[in-house]
């Protein structure tokens, strides 16, 4: 199953690659995984998306704890929480596709933030899944690049992941 | 920061270089031996260390050995061990120490050099990146950027090395600021908020893991190096004292449990005794502390799932916890902690015991197959045999170290440890080449002790340098060479698996172990007679002052037994033939 972590730790040199260096070491999956510096510049705020069975999660979950520069770790699965991710698309906006594509972006609550002769560049953020709807929605050919961040996750109302 | 160490307020801080604050952190922390081998980015810290008198430096011939002596001394005495090396090749050279310690759960703290600040990421001359190659198999490392950083930092590398699950912590030392210089302010704590390791066990676990315990009918503990590691030797034996409960150690928790008691079943495993591996796959309540359920421990985890039993689990990790088998009552904690909380709820209790019975009858017929029973020869000498009177000889008191491999089993199988950390060998990592730096290492921590090394001709040339140190420091250690020329535990598989096909594990052109040893003012002996094991041995040990190398020429054909083999499950043993035909006698 899928599952968004978010976790605090000491923003230090080496930090980012000791969890990315945990998740190839033990054969974890990662689907994505973002970083930033916190409110708190002592700290860094992690979300990572990974996939596996209970157990895995749960053994994911214990070994970030035991870095020893993590200070908290939270499963955002255990309880309601929001997830955004941003998208930068660039796409073809020559002939028919110079409309097409300004209603795709309406339609998707996206924005138009670039505009060339021959292309748009698409911001939209969302749930993984939207993005992933935005693509599917486009024809192919249209296309030219695509960035993503990756998601950012944060638990809804009171549950709040704080040193 | 407030993951900081704090700063005593001491406002007569002398100022001094770098290198002299390492010296004077080492001191600080009460550091008895440091082994480790002087280089370039070093040179700074060994000039500083010259000066002194506080700690004793040992001078190995090879990096990796320095790392593995400071390893054993570690586990011989519960202290932190400590290693300095230089940059690059230094630094290489320790990572297989390092990595052994950190699969062991042993704590160390090893000092490495680094090219200057300046230079590091320019490819300079013995740059290496320590930090990036020892992350997978550290506790935690540290770069140490500024001189005024470096106390904190080794205070912080004490602390993390020695609580909680223990492991070694690398401190990568670039050589300028060793030059630097600051003011010597040795923090008094440590507090780190991302780092606060649970010891204290939850009650209410606790106490239906005693209640779990009083109603089983056929109970078993098992226990592995966290007993050991954890001093909780003098606990588990009173629990299991009270209880009438047998007791199963793993390779690494031997000792942890007196092997002469008549509760102890033997080690469990790959190659357990027969009476261990049926206990545990037979028990209906498994008491497990400080082990991990390892893959060479239970074997097939799904053979070992399909008994039903409820298990109890006692460890400081709780990432050791529901890791490879599922458990119903985790208890994280120090496992000494754990279980005197244990005995103090049992004492609380109406009946303190549970009727065993039955299950010790059980137990017996197992032990009756006589699973370690070999067939002793007067005309070669066997591996086992040599054990069996090295046990006899020190009177089960010595310090056994061994390397990885046949022999490793067969000391594991017949030295009986009666004491906790006297049984010092690679567990989880199984590096060949441990024995002779492990040796060193237990002779540095007790030196009036009796301090053998079982190895095989393999392993021993895997670190045979060391042989130049122990003549520098007279450590008057015993090797007991069991020379079978050949890589026994890989033929041993070949046999088995390969169908004979011993594909390169005869081990040609030996040296004359007797004449290198004396080359190095040595003491050598070979034996070849079985009849003169015990004389050879007694002699050995007689020269109490002298390092003496025996060269046993032993049996080429024996194989270890019993043999769960892989992917099997832990009941489904292969027997030796002796015991064998025992077993189709009862039945």
């Amino acid at each position: 199953m899928r599952h968004i972590i978010s976790l605090l730790m000491e923003n230090e040199a080496g930090a980012l690659s000791r969890v990315a260096g945990l998740f190839s070491a033990r054969g974890y999956n990662i689907e994505s995984l973002t970083v930033a510096v916190t409110e708190d510049p002592t700290l860094s705020r992690m979300t990572i998306v990974t996939t596996g069975s209970d157990d895995v999660i749960e053994q994911i979950i214990k070994q970030l704890n035991k870095l020893i520069d993590v200070v908290k770790v939270l499963d955002l699965n255990d309880g309601k929480h929001i997830e955004r991710e941003l998208m930068l698309v660039k796409v073809k906006a020559t002939g028919v596709y110079k409309d097409e594509m300004k209603r795709m972006c309406d339609i998707f609550r996206g924005r138009i933030i670039d505009v060339a002769d021959n292309s748009y560049t698409i911001e939209l953020t969302g749930s993984c899944s939207k993005l992933d709807a935005f693509i599917e929605a486009l024809d192919r050919s249209a296309i030219l690049e695509t960035v993503r961040t990756g998601a950012s996750g944060i638990g809804r109302g009171d549950r709040i992941l704080k040193v | 920061m407030d993951s900081s160490a704090h700063a005593a307020t001491d406002s007569q801080a002398k100022s001094m270089t770098g290198a002299d604050i390492v010296i004077n952190c080492l001191n600080e922390e009460k550091v008895k031996f440091v082994f480790g081998y002087p280089g370039g980015a070093v040179l700074h810290i060994y000039d500083a260390l010259y000066k002194q008198n506080g700690f004793k430096h040992i001078l190995v011939r090879h990096e990796q050995a320095a790392v593995h002596a400071a390893d054993a001394y570690s586990r011989a005495t519960g202290d932190v061990g400590v290693a300095l090396v230089t940059s690059g090749p230094g630094a290489t050279n320790a990572v297989t120490g390092i990595a052994t310690a950190y699969m062991d759960s042993i704590p160390l703290v090893v000092i490495s050099g680094q090219a200057p600040v300046p230079a590091i990421g320019m490819d300079a001359f013995q740059e290496v990146d320590m930090v990036g190659v020892t992350r997978p198999c550290v506790k935690h490392n540290f770069l140490v950027k500024h001189v005024k950083d470096i106390a904190p930092t080794i205070k912080k590398a004490f602390f993390i090395a020695k609580t909680g699950r223990p492991g070694p912590v690398v401190v990568d030392i670039p050589k300028d600021i060793t030059a630097h210089v600051a003011d010597f302010i040795y923090p008094k704590t440590v507090e780190m908020r991302s780092y606060s390791p649970i010891l204290k066990g939850h009650s209410g676990q606790i106490r239906k893991a005693v209640k779990l315990l009083l109603n089983a009918k056929r109970p078993m503990i098992y226990t592995g190096g966290g007993v050991v590691l954890g001093n909780g030797s003098a606990e588990l034996i009173k629990l299991a004292k009270a209880l009438n409960f047998p007791v199963t150690n793993t390779l690494m928790g031997l000792g942890g449990y007196p092997a002469t008691d008549r509760q102890f079943v033997g080690m469990l495993g790959m190659h357990g005794t027969y009476e261990a591996n049926m206990a545990m796959q037979h028990c209906d309540v498994l008491l497990a502390v400080g082990a991990r359920f390892d893959d060479r421990v239970i074997a097939n985890t799904k053979h070992f799932a399909s008994q039903k039993r409820t298990i109890i689990h006692i460890d400081v990790d709780p990432s050791s916890i529901s890791k490879r088998v599922k458990v119903d009552v985790p208890i994280v904690g120090d496992v000494q902690s754990v279980l005197s909380d244990m005995l103090d709820i049992l004492a609380q209790e109406e009946s303190q015991t549970t009727d065993t019975a039955d299950w010790w009858t059980q137990i017996n017929e197992w032990r009756g197959i006589q699973s370690l029973d070999y067939a002793y020869s007067d005309t070669v000498i066997k591996p086992q045999y040599v054990v069996q009177k090295l046990w006899e000889v020190t009177k089960g008191e010595a310090y056994v170290t061994s390397d990885v491999g046949q022999h490793q089993m067969w000391a594991a199988q017949y030295y009986k440890f009666d004491k906790p950390r006297r049984w010092i060998n690679s567990g989880g990592l199984g590096t060949m080449g441990v024995g002779l730096p492990y040796a060193m290492g237990c002779q540095f921590a007790d030196k009036n002790a009796q301090v053998a090394c079982i190895t095989g001709e393999g392993s021993i040339q895997m670190n045979i340098q060391e042989l130049s140190t122990c003549a520098q420091y007279s450590l008057p250690i015993k090797v007991i060479l069991l020379n079978n020329r050949y890589l026994g535990m890989v033929r041993q598989w070949q046999e088995f698996f390969y169908e004979n096909r011993y594909s390169e594990s005869y081990m040609d052109s030996l040296p004359d172990f007797v004449k290198l040893a004396e080359s190095y003012g040595h003491v050598g002996m070979r034996i070849t007679n079985p009849a003169d094991v015990e004389g050879a041995l007694k002699e050995a040990f007689d020269k109490k002052d002298k390092f003496v190398f025996m060269d046993f020429v032993t049996d080429q054909s024996e194989n270890v037994f019993p043999m769960v083999e892989n992917g099997k499950g832990l009941s489904e043993m292969v027997l030796s033939p002796l015991s064998t035909s025992r077993l189709k006698g009862e039945q």
